[in-house]
């Protein structure tokens, strides 16, 4: 089962509960960091990374001597990678989303597969050997996300498949998903079998859930939510949350309330579900009503 | 002889230099054969994700100017308009594009060698 | 016209409070929210839309299906499996096109056209804080670098036009194409970063992003008390780089009891206040300073 733990706003606690999930855990997973642009997950869960590998987006390379400049490759191409500058075509590897039209379609055979760097991809264990360990990094620069989480995928499927056949397969994907709406959120939502949305009941909690919840819908996939920071005093937001959860048909998995101690402990690069066995309790009950959530889900399916 | 293209506000030489190349707004075009301007417009430009620079290089050579004046142009920008064979003078802005002109012409601009930006 | 993103690489470090607080400090400019992905900053700012505009971008394809003769070719050579079997047919799944226009250049019977796509939705309002410009991607839509670009050009022309000083922005998230075309022509990046290990590791790749493309950062130390250790960590990497630290302000709670009443933290009574106050000055002073010169030693 691949779990994406997401959510509309960012630092609404995806990392906090992803982590604490983790040291719960009661079966092998793989820890799965997909937060490419801004991962953290590897700050908590000690990782002992066993290899590091990069990531490639194939870019043409221009070989001038056998362009002919007919232009065709501009035309192909919707992302600026070509110009007519002069009287020569010019080639800006950078722009290129990697589509291969280009290359597929010169006529002089000018253009060859090349390579632009999009990140790494870092594998291990974790927590002690307990999980095996993935995570991704995008290149400072890199500006396209998606095709490095794709990169990230496939190596998910891999490691998924070949553990089927050891004597202790991973059970479970534990995904740290992406913050946000866009692209790449949703490329990792789209390959989940279970989304767990974290939620702050805050105004920019709620308002970004709901973002979160209405690009998530048309997946139909399973989802769920998590109330992170719950009876802030003052705040209306839980109730209102709460009502949206109920009136959607979304299952609350868990509240973990709002604690300045867990603030600090986690400003210490604590994981949350070790601050105390109050805390591990929050993280068991969620773990054990979001394995009940899926199971149940996955037997409807 | 030889196009002069200069990042502008506006269409005349009374217009203030647009420190930015690729997403300026448009280029007043001074051509030494004749002394004659014309006005570029670059706002299709402005709107660019990316690539505003690239697609604003392509503008100039397709405009056959040779020297562009301007704020700041980046490393691709810089690239393109190498490629394209047109010399770039940088770090001009606060003034009209008249004076920058004047100041280009009365050497005190030098062409530049890598990108500013 | 001077522009200053606020940026914080790692989500929920007070990025959008603080711009709130900046906004209503501000004189004479105009906010910009280009956290076009999941912005907030209108909830603090209740702005009142003046003008509404569609944002149509990229493209998406589709397939005919009475002309397609099902050869193939187009999910052959589709690089982003968008393109797959879906009973007898063959559909394109829209959230995986990628606008490239392949398969429409490939298709041999012309059965594949591509459609523009209206991702999302962009506004110029007013604000008790004076104007502003906002948007909202469609949940799921892409392409929110072009729409970043699009705001930055409306809030520099109605500055232009208004004689306004002074451009805001509110960045989003991460270092990827939103907040790359956040950064380009902005004079100074303010970012806010918490002392926890998340948020100096995050704060250091957006750094690193503001470095490669040669925009001085200046920098506010938020929920400074978490953790002082890594607050001083990050202070001296600042000294290091050459960054300005602007503020350091404690961790309270005030920023989000005023979040709750939907108020800038500056309108509220709490003590917080004067110490953004101060950080918002100093940011004014580093824009004076630390802007690279734009004009020519002559």
């Amino acid at each position: 089962m691949r779990i994406a733990i997401a959510s509309g706003k960012g630092g609404a606690g995806k990392t906090t509960v992803s982590a604490s999930l983790a040291q719960v855990w009661n079966t092998p997973a793989i820890l799965v960091d997909a937060d490419v642009e801004a991962p953290n997950l590897h700050l908590f869960c000690a990782p002992a990374i066993t290899s590091s590998t990069s990531t490639f987006l194939e870019v043409p390379i221009l070989d001038a001597t056998a362009c002919t400049q007919c232009g065709t490759c501009r035309e192909v191409c919707r992302f600026m990678a070509f110009a007519k500058l002069g009287k020569t075509i010019s080639l800006f590897p950078e722009m290129c989303h990697g589509c291969g039209g280009c290359i597929a379609l010169c006529p002089e055979k000018a253009l060859a597969p090349g390579q632009r760097l999009l990140g790494t991809l870092e594998c291990g264990t974790a927590m002690g050997g307990k999980h095996a360990f993935l995570m991704g990094r995008s290149r400072i620069g890199e500006a396209m996300t998606p095709p490095q989480l794709r990169a990230l995928q496939k190596k998910l499927e891999l490691l998924l498949a070949q553990s089927k056949t050891t004597a202790q397969p991973y059970t479970d994907a534990l995904i740290d998903a992406p913050p946000g709406v866009s692209c790449p959120a949703m490329t990792v939502a789209q390959e989940a079998d279970i989304i767990l949305l974290v939620v702050e009941p805050t105004p920019f909690g709620i308002h970004d859930f709901t973002l979160a919840h209405r690009a998530f819908l048309p997946l139909q996939k399973p989802i769920a939510v998590v109330m992170n920071r719950a009876g802030i005093p003052g705040n209306a937001g839980d109730m209102e949350l709460a009502a949206y959860c109920q009136q959607q048909g979304l299952p609350i998995l868990g509240l973990l309330p709002f604690s300045q101690e867990i603030a600090g402990h986690y400003a210490q690069g604590g994981i949350a579900a070790t601050c105390s066995s109050t805390w591990e309790k929050h993280f068991t009950h969620l773990r054990d009503t979001l394995q009940a959530f899926a199971a149940k889900e996955l037997a409807n399916a | 002889m030889s196009k002069i293209a200069i990042s502008s506000e506006g269409p005349g030489l009374t217009s203030m230099v647009d420190p930015r190349f690729g997403r300026a707004g448009g280029f007043v075009v001074f051509d030494t054969a004749n002394s004659a301007t014309s006005y570029i417009d670059n706002g299709a430009s402005q709107v660019l994700g990316q690539g505003a620079g690239i697609a604003t290089a392509e503008r100039m050579a397709e405009a056959n100017v040779e020297i562009v004046l301007s704020g700041y142009v980046g490393p691709k920008a810089f690239q393109a308009l190498q490629a394209a064979g047109i010399k770039i003078c940088q770090n001009i802005d606060g003034m009209t594009t008249g004076d920058a002109l004047h100041h280009f012409q009365a050497g005190n601009v030098p062409f530049a060698e890598a990108p500013n930006k | 016209m001077p522009e200053i993103v606020v940026l914080s690489g790692k989500g929920g470090t007070g990025k959008t409070s603080l711009t709130a607080a900046f906004a209503h400090l501000m004189h004479n400019g105009i906010v910009c929210d280009l956290d076009v992905d999941a912005p907030d900053l209108h909830i603090l700012l209740a702005p009142q839309v003046q003008q509404e505009h569609a944002f149509i971008s990229g493209v998406e394809a589709r397939i005919a299906r009475e002309h397609c003769t099902y050869c193939g070719r187009c999910e052959v050579m589709c690089r982003f499996e968008a393109i797959h079997q879906q009973g007898n047919n063959l559909a394109v799944n829209p959230l995986r096109c990628e606008g490239c226009g392949v398969c429409h250049v490939v298709c041999p019977s012309n059965a594949i056209s591509l459609t523009q796509k209206h991702c999302g939705q962009w506004y110029e309002s007013s604000s008790r804080f004076g104007p502003m410009v906002h948007a909202q991607l469609f949940p799921g839509e892409e392409n929110s670098g072009r729409l970043v670009s699009v705001l930055k050009q409306q809030a520099r022309e109605t500055a232009k036009k208004n004689a306004l000083d002074l451009i805001l922005c509110d960045g989003s998230p991460g270092i990827g194409c939103p907040v790359i075309s956040s950064l380009s022509g902005a004079h100074l990046a303010v970012l806010v970063v918490e002392p926890t290990p998340s948020g100096q590791h995050d704060f250091l790749r957006v750094a690193d992003l503001c470095d490669h493309f040669h925009i001085p950062a200046s920098i506010i130390i938020n929920k400074a008390d978490l953790n002082l250790a890594i607050a001083a960590a990050i202070e001296n990497l600042c000294t290091e780089r050459g960054y300005a630290v602007a503020g350091k302000l404690p961790f309270n709670m005030d920023i989000t009891t005023a979040m709750i009443a939907k108020q800038a933290i500056t309108e509220t009574a709490s003590p917080l206040g004067a110490m953004v106050v101060d950080a918002w000055e100093n940011i004014l002073i580093q824009l004076k300073n630390g802007a690279r010169k734009r004009t020519l030693p002559l």
